[in-house]
């Protein structure tokens, strides 16, 4: 039996409904959005993810920490959530790569988490919702003041302080960071790639002189906030340099591109999210967590629809007609999730790599240099 | 595609039992939607998809490439589906491609292509295949010979797994240690198979395991992950299963997902299959240990687990379509290209009935020996084991850790048997460290702190001197979401159970009802199949606004119910949806139809406890209950629910109880002026000569008086045997006394089912036993119509059967047995529910008992007028047991009260003899050609060769030994006396016996005896056996009368008069 077994916590949300659990992690009061996910493993991903910055994530799966946590590198530096809310947590876990349990973890990360939840009853209430607020209180802590983030802000939480390089490769991906997932740099670099990884609100558009492709990363917020950065990326699409958007990324592309976007019925929030190739009509499982869709009715001219969902027919992706330019809602590094789509890694690196050599790249260099030069 | 041949998978046996009716029922509802005619084959007759309006046509053939080849060409059928029927089927389509049977005929087979089969089915070039693409496999060699199996082994380093190919349920594979076990083994092993394998032994790593479906397209998804509890080394049927795995990350999750895609590609599969791995705990390394191209076991808990419609789905992409195009029945959102995120875990354990054979070794390990599984759904794993363990029905309220003794409770972790998982509990309970448990088990220590958690709540319930009045709500809670059961609780703390019960409720503490949507709520879906947890504060669902009728399943398969009772089960809510009611069904058994999707409105998977009975029908609040179509698992509660004031459809439960219970059975014999076979209550071993005496001496049959299918029950025949069955039958049933009776010799055995209708006999159906009475009647040959009662000796039957039904005030199914020796009829007993026979006895006569039934027990008024149209029946069904002893090591095969069978099938012929040789060959029987081994212990051999001189001069070798070979010799006969069992091994190996009669005397057996050892090698040489000297003169008289070409290949439909069909498909539909 642990020792926090019998210190009982709250999740209050903002309709006033309250699920009364048991605390564990961190004692602190933490606020944030409530949002869920339906995977049944790797929740050691999931809370370092950078899309679920500022969020209280709730997990269906109802076994958590069974094969506890290992040493890093994880999606990110640190746990990103501001709470986790879970039926059981084991608190004995055991794997041959497991250093503490989900506990320690927690503690040692200051997140506060509470178990002993019927996540199931919580999630039908959230997918009802869309978005809903809510506070983890735990009886150890001053029960009144909730630390929350500023949402509207969340991006610039989640950037990077300064430029980072990895891989040797010969093609190089300008990734631009709005709080990438590290097997989004992982999987380019498998691949023979150099990466030069970038924070968003840095001036990234200095590296694409020397870069042969660009990649837009997941992140968190809602991307209609980030007009900003949808300006800029608007300006780099116009280069011929090869595009690509995962998540966020893609949300960023549409917008960039003309396209827009809704706020969906029902998120997508699972690892078991079938899309299909609208060109090959083969299907894919994906790994996905997104509450607004691109509206697939409005594409501008010059792009079309390349993924749909085959649970609720929504946008999963756009391309560009003519340019490499293309991105998907789903997460093709996976990490929780299937890996089936980790080939538009290789795809894009393709054509990458091919245009890098192409008679394409002199006029390419000549307009980017015009572009930085004016 | 016109006409398309589904091959079944025959009588249950150990290693595949109901999960390909369901299978197969499946197949046939698509086959149906699609307008494609359906032809069946399948000897086993108490299934669902052999019921009138699944299939076209319906044929109760043995599923052997000869029978299969005529009514191909008799339907004219273009295509074939062949993985719906377990490895029965597969084998049999193999061998029917091998001979050109379907290039010939111009047959499809549908689905994975043949040469894929074959590459998951020979080992050698299943390695090879997948070689190709960098997927490890198990080091292994093909070895033809056991010079070759031990080098082998040398050059792999011991120990090293044996293992044959073609196998169903890991027939003939063991771990060998040495060179000289290696030997043994690879010699009984090569005896039976062509090729064996020698592989690393991958023993104490993870056994995961995942469900594949593929389309035509390449589209490619896992349904399902599972990991087995008791790591490799224990066969995965055998083990205790969770789904989805628990100790994966998501990483390895990954991994084995991407391999089990790229294997399944790299093949080319075209549907559903299985592919099974071996992970190591300490390291990301893996191996594919085998892929099964069909529906299996596994599937069918997958299917069950998650929700998802596999055998549908596999049906589907076998007439072409493509996962994305198929739409989600379950869900009615989604499509088939879809993988389930679940909220619960689920949790399987096997059952197993070791214990009925005599002599069997009891270790569980790289074969199987269980009869049945039990699937239970939680929240957390003690939620899900627990339940699970209740569901057994072996008479454990939870994990208990004082269940049995061990002697050794070391070697019970280590070398396993049924009891391990108490076993596990228990060293727990005294103080061994999970470090330690895992190191004699292997188990996992994420599940064994799991089950500490368990055994540490026991201990404060034990140890704190807790009282129920004072049992706070927060410790009720964390009780219940442990999986404890009231029972439990009442135990440790010296209170009845419904005292518990009333406390708990009045804590505020009780199940929720969850559904299984496949996507754990993300967004909302249209599903019926639910489970109940207490890690909840909400139900999903709420009572039904229609009226509703819950009809409990039978649980657990097990020897002596089976899929008999399912067929009841389902063909009684059938009948209800049919009359408008809602239906509800609880069953906790994945194998069956009665658990599938369609079949009801709500399906309920949960515990057949009382406990969580009542639990569901508080929620539910039903308007009936039907507790008579399970057989005896819900039949043993209706008592209680009646109690509990549950609205119970039928025969009132004071009824019941006058029908079970000896005594008061007894009395209403003697009231009502029926004749018994004279009884008395044991009053010890030290009287047992003087009752002995009173019964008017020996043989008598002891028992507990409450029974199912012979438990504990014996015939002795000496009073040193009278004593250990007393002791045996008084340990395994304290609560009820042990009852004696007068063992009656010689006396023929009669079934009567029927059904009552306020007290009248609406419905009835007399069978007769090939058997003499001792033979438990599930372990009979059964004829329809009866071959030797006179019409008189019927009508007296029949009058019995009115006076009960009368006296009782029988409201829906009944089955009586009776004795008839010298043509006195005595009644053995009375069972207030639907019997084992009662699917055969429908589909034989076309009287369907189980929907009459149904109809009685909702209160509508019969409209037929059944004359009893069987008796003049213009052909004859014959019932045949299956048995399994081949999967029981060292157990004697022989017959007696207690059940040994695990199976059953019926088929149809123009005379018994012929109705009769078809059965036995549906269950493996073959035509004897090179010679008969024949040893009758208690001197009856005459009535093989009285009557039935011809049969010994047909040309084949008559072996014998002992007693009966100088009788045989005295009678004329040529006969080569055995003497030793090395000399019988030999005759074995060179294939010189292909029949063998032994039957057995007594019911106490002596290992060492050549008898047992003649039995012994047939069943581990496959061979014909036969234990009972009637069978053996009915079987040989067949053999006579009936040569091959006398068979007749003919569809159910031809032998059944059509209007009685058409009624019936009317109402099953």
């Amino acid at each position: 039996m642990h020792d926090f077994q019998t210190s009982t916590g709250l999740l209050h949300l903002t309709n006033d409904t309250v699920y009364k659990g048991y605390s564990f992690g961190s004692s602190r009061n933490v606020a944030g959005e409530v949002v869920f996910n339906t995977a049944m493993t790797g929740y050691v991903e999931t809370l370092t993810d950078p899309s679920y910055k500022g969020q209280i994530v709730v997990l269906t799966y109802p076994l958590v920490g069974n094969y506890g946590v290992p040493k890093p590198p994880f999606e990110s530096a640190a746990i990103q959530v501001q709470g986790l809310v879970i039926p059981n947590l084991s608190d004995n876990p055991n794997h041959h790569l497991s250093l503490h349990n989900l506990h320690q973890w927690l503690l040692g990360s200051h997140v506060p988490g509470l178990y002993g939840v019927d996540t199931r009853s919580l999630t039908q209430l959230l997918r009802e919702h869309g978005t809903i607020e809510g506070s983890i209180h735990t009886t150890a802590a001053n029960a009144e003041l909730s630390d929350s983030i500023p949402m509207h802000d969340v991006l610039s939480l989640v950037a990077g302080e300064r430029v980072m390089r990895c891989g040797t490769g010969n093609t190089r991906i300008l990734v631009v960071d709005t709080g990438a997932k590290y097997n989004i740099m992982r999987s380019l670099v498998r691949r023979g790639a150099q990466v030069v990884c970038a924070p968003w609100n840095l001036d990234w558009e200095s590296y694409l002189p020397e870069v042969d492709g660009i990649l837009l990363t997941n992140g968190p917020g809602d991307p209609r906030d980030a007009t900003a950065l949808v300006q800029r990326v608007r300006h780099t699409m116009s280069l011929g340099i090869p595009m690509f958007g995962i998540c966020f990324g893609h949300q960023l592309l549409a917008l960039a591109a003309g396209a827009s976007s809704t706020k969906m019925r029902y998120g997508n929030r699972s690892v078991n999210q079938p899309v299909q190739d609208l060109m090959t009509k083969r299907c894919y499982m994906t790994s996905q967590n997104h509450g607004y869709v691109v509206d697939s009715t409005q594409l501008p001219e010059d792009f079309t629809s390349w993924f749909i969902n085959l649970n609720d027919r929504s946008n999963e992706g756009i391309r560009h007609k003519t340019l490499p330019i293309s991105s998907v809602q789903f997460h093709p590094e996976a990490a929780p999730g299937p890996n089936d789509t980790a080939f538009l890694f290789d795809d894009f690196l393709a054509v990458a790599s091919r245009l890098k050599r192409s008679h394409l790249r002199s006029n390419r260099i000549d307009a980017l240099q015009e572009m930085v030069l004016t | 595609m016109k006409r398309v041949l589904v091959l079944g998978s025959g009588a249950l046996q150990i290693g595949q039992a109901g999960e390909f009716d369901y299978s197969g029922s499946q197949a046939l509802k698509v086959l149906r939607e699609e307008g494609i005619a359906s032809v069946l084959i399948n000897p086993n007759i108490a299934t669902i998809q052999t019921d009138q309006g699944l299939a076209d046509k319906v044929y109760f053939l043995p599923v052997e490439p000869q029978f299969v080849e005529e009514v191909l060409k008799l339907e004219n059928c273009d295509a074939v589906l062949l993985s719906f029927g377990g490895q029965s089927a597969l084998n049999c389509g193999l061998a029917l491609e091998e001979a050109g049977v379907f290039a010939r005929l111009g047959v499809r087979v549908l689905g994975t292509p043949v040469s894929t089969i074959r590459d998951t089915e020979d080992r050698a070039r299943f390695v090879e295949r997948l070689r190709e693409i960098n997927v490890d496999t198990a080091r292994s060699m093909a070895v033809s010979s056991v010079e070759d199996a031990v080098r082998a082994a040398g050059i792999i380093g011991y120990p090293v797994m044996l293992r044959c190919g073609f196998s169903l349920g890991g027939k003939g594979s063991s771990i060998v240690r040495t060179e000289q076990e290696c030997r043994d083994v690879a010699s009984s092993a090569l005896s039976g198979a062509p090729q064996i394998l020698v592989e690393e032994c991958l023993s104490g790593w993870k056994e995961i395991e995942y469900e594949v479906v593929r389309d035509a397209a390449d589209n490619c998804i896992t349904v399902c992950n599972m990991e087995n509890v008791d790591p490799m080394g224990i066969h995965t049927g055998e083990s205790i299963v969770v789904a989805p795995s628990q100790t994966l990350d998501d990483t390895e999750y990954q991994l084995l997902r991407d391999v089990a895609i790229k294997t399944i590609r790299h093949l080319g599969i075209i549907g559903e299959c299985n592919i099974q791995y071996a992970l190591d705990p300490h390291s990301r390394a893996y191996r594919v240990i085998e892929v099964n191209a069909r529906l299996s076991r596994s599937s069918a808990l997958a299917s069950k687990a998650t929700g998802y419609p596999l055998a549908y789905v596999a049906a589907k992409i076998a007439l072409g379509y493509d996962l994305p195009d198929i739409p989600n029945n379950i869900t009615q959102v989604t499509t088939a290209f879809f993988e389930p995120a679940l909220d619960y875990i689920v949790c399987k354990i096997p059952r197993w009935d070791i214990g009925k054979f005599l002599h069997a070794d009891d270790k569980i390990g790289s074969e199987m020996k269980s009869v049945g599984e039990v699937m239970a759904i939680g929240r957390s794993f003690p939620e899900a084991l627990q339940k699970a363990l209740r569901m057994l029905d072996i008479g454990a309220a939870g994990l208990e850790s004082h269940r049995y003794n061990f002697s050794d409770i070391d070697d019970e972790l280590r070398r396993p048997t049924p009891k391990r998982i108490f076993a596990v509990a228990q060293a727990l309970h005294k103080g061994y460290t999970v470090e330690h448990i895992h190191a004699l088990s292997r188990i996992d220590p994420f599940f064994l702190y799991e089950i500490a958690s368990v055994v540490a709540l026991e201990h404060t319930l034990e140890d704190s001197g807790l009282k129920l009045d004072t049992l706070s709500s927060e410790l009720m809670r964390t009780l219940k979401r442990k999986g404890f059961s009231d029972k439990q609780i009442g135990h440790k703390l010296h209170s009845h159970v419904d005292a518990v019960r009333e406390k708990r409720k009045a804590l505020g503490v009780r199940p929720y009802l969850k559904q299984i949507d496949t996507l754990a709520a993300e967004f909302p879906a249209k599903t019926n199949f639910l489970y109940s947890t207490y890690h909840a504060d909400a139900d999903d669902i709420q009572a039904p606004t229609r009226p509703s009728v819950l009809v409990l399943g039978s649980g657990c398969y097990r020897i002596g119910s089976s899929v008999e009772f399912d067929w009841c089960a389902v063909t009684a809510v059938q009948t209800a949806r049919k009359l408008g009611y809602e239906t509800l069904v609880i069953n906790c058994n994945p194998e069956t139809v009665s658990t599938d999707y369609d079949v009801c409105d709500r399906l309920i998977f949960e515990e057949l406890t009382l406990e969580r009975v009542l639990d569901v029908i508080e929620q539910q609040k039903p308007s009936g209950v039907i507790v008579s179509m399970g057989g005896q698992t819900p039949n043993n509660i209706a008592i209680q629910l009646a109690n509990a004031g549950v609205p119970i459809l039928g025969t009132s439960a004071e009824s019941i109880d006058m029908a079970e219970d000896r005594h008061k059975f007894s009395a209403l014999l003697d009231e009502l002026g029926i004749g018994q076979p004279k009884w008395k209550e044991a009053t010890g071993i030290n009287d047992i000569g003087k009752t002995v005496a009173s019964l008017g001496g020996f043989p008598v049959l002891i028992r507990p008086s409450y029974v199912l299918s012979g438990a504990a029950m014996g015939v002795a025949y000496t009073k040193s045997e009278a004593e250990a069955f007393l002791k045996q039958a008084s340990t395994l049933s304290q609560e009820h006394p042990v009852v004696l009776s007068k063992f009656e010799e010689n006396a023929q055995e009669i079934e009567l089912d029927a059904v009552g209708s306020g007290g009248q006999l609406v419905a009835w159906v007399v069978s007769e036993h090939v058997e003499q009475a001792g033979v438990h009647s599930g372990d009979a040959t059964l004829m329809v119509p009866p071959q030797s009662l006179s019409v008189a000796q019927i009508m007296r039957i029949r009058e019995i059967a009115e006076k009960l039904a009368r006296r009782l005030k029988i409201e829906g199914p009944f089955n009586i047995q009776l004795l008839l020796r010298d043509d006195v009829i005595k009644v053995i007993e009375l069972n207030l529910r639907a019997s084992r026979s009662f699917p055969f006895l429908s589909k034989a006569t076309g009287v369907n008992l189980a929907q009459e039934a149904t109809r009685v027990l909702l209160g509508v008024k019969s409209t037929q007028d059944y004359v009893a149209n069987w008796m003049h029946l213009p052909y004859v069904v014959v019932k045949a047991p299956q048995f399994s002893f081949g999967r029981i090591k060292g157990a004697d095969p022989r017959l007696g009260v207690e059940m040994a069978s695990t199976g059953e099938v019926a088929c149809f012929g123009k005379s018994c003899e012929e109705a009769l040789l078809k059965a036995y060959m549906a269950t493996g029987f073959k035509r004897p050609r090179n010679g008969i081994f024949v040893s009758v212990e208690n001197g009856d051999a005459k009535l093989l060769y009285r009557d039935i001189a011809t049969f010994f001069g047909m040309g084949f070798g008559i072996f014998s030994a002992g007693q009966t070979a100088t009788e045989l010799r005295q009678a004329g006969f040529s006969v080569t006396e055995i003497a030793s069992a090395n000399q019988l091994r030999e005759l074995f190996q060179a294939k010189s016996i292909d029949w063998v009669i032994s039957v057995p005397h007594g019911t106490l057996s002596t290992p060492n005896r050549l008898g047992y050892h003649c039995r012994r090698l047939a069943a581990d040489f496959g061979v014909s056996l036969t234990l009972n000297i009637h069978t053996a003169q009915r079987l040989a008289k067949a053999l006579v009368l009936v040569p091959n070409s006398a068979i007749t290949i003919a569809p159910w439909s031809h032998y059944l008069p059509a209007p009685i069909l058409d009624e019936r498909a009317e109402l099953t539909v």
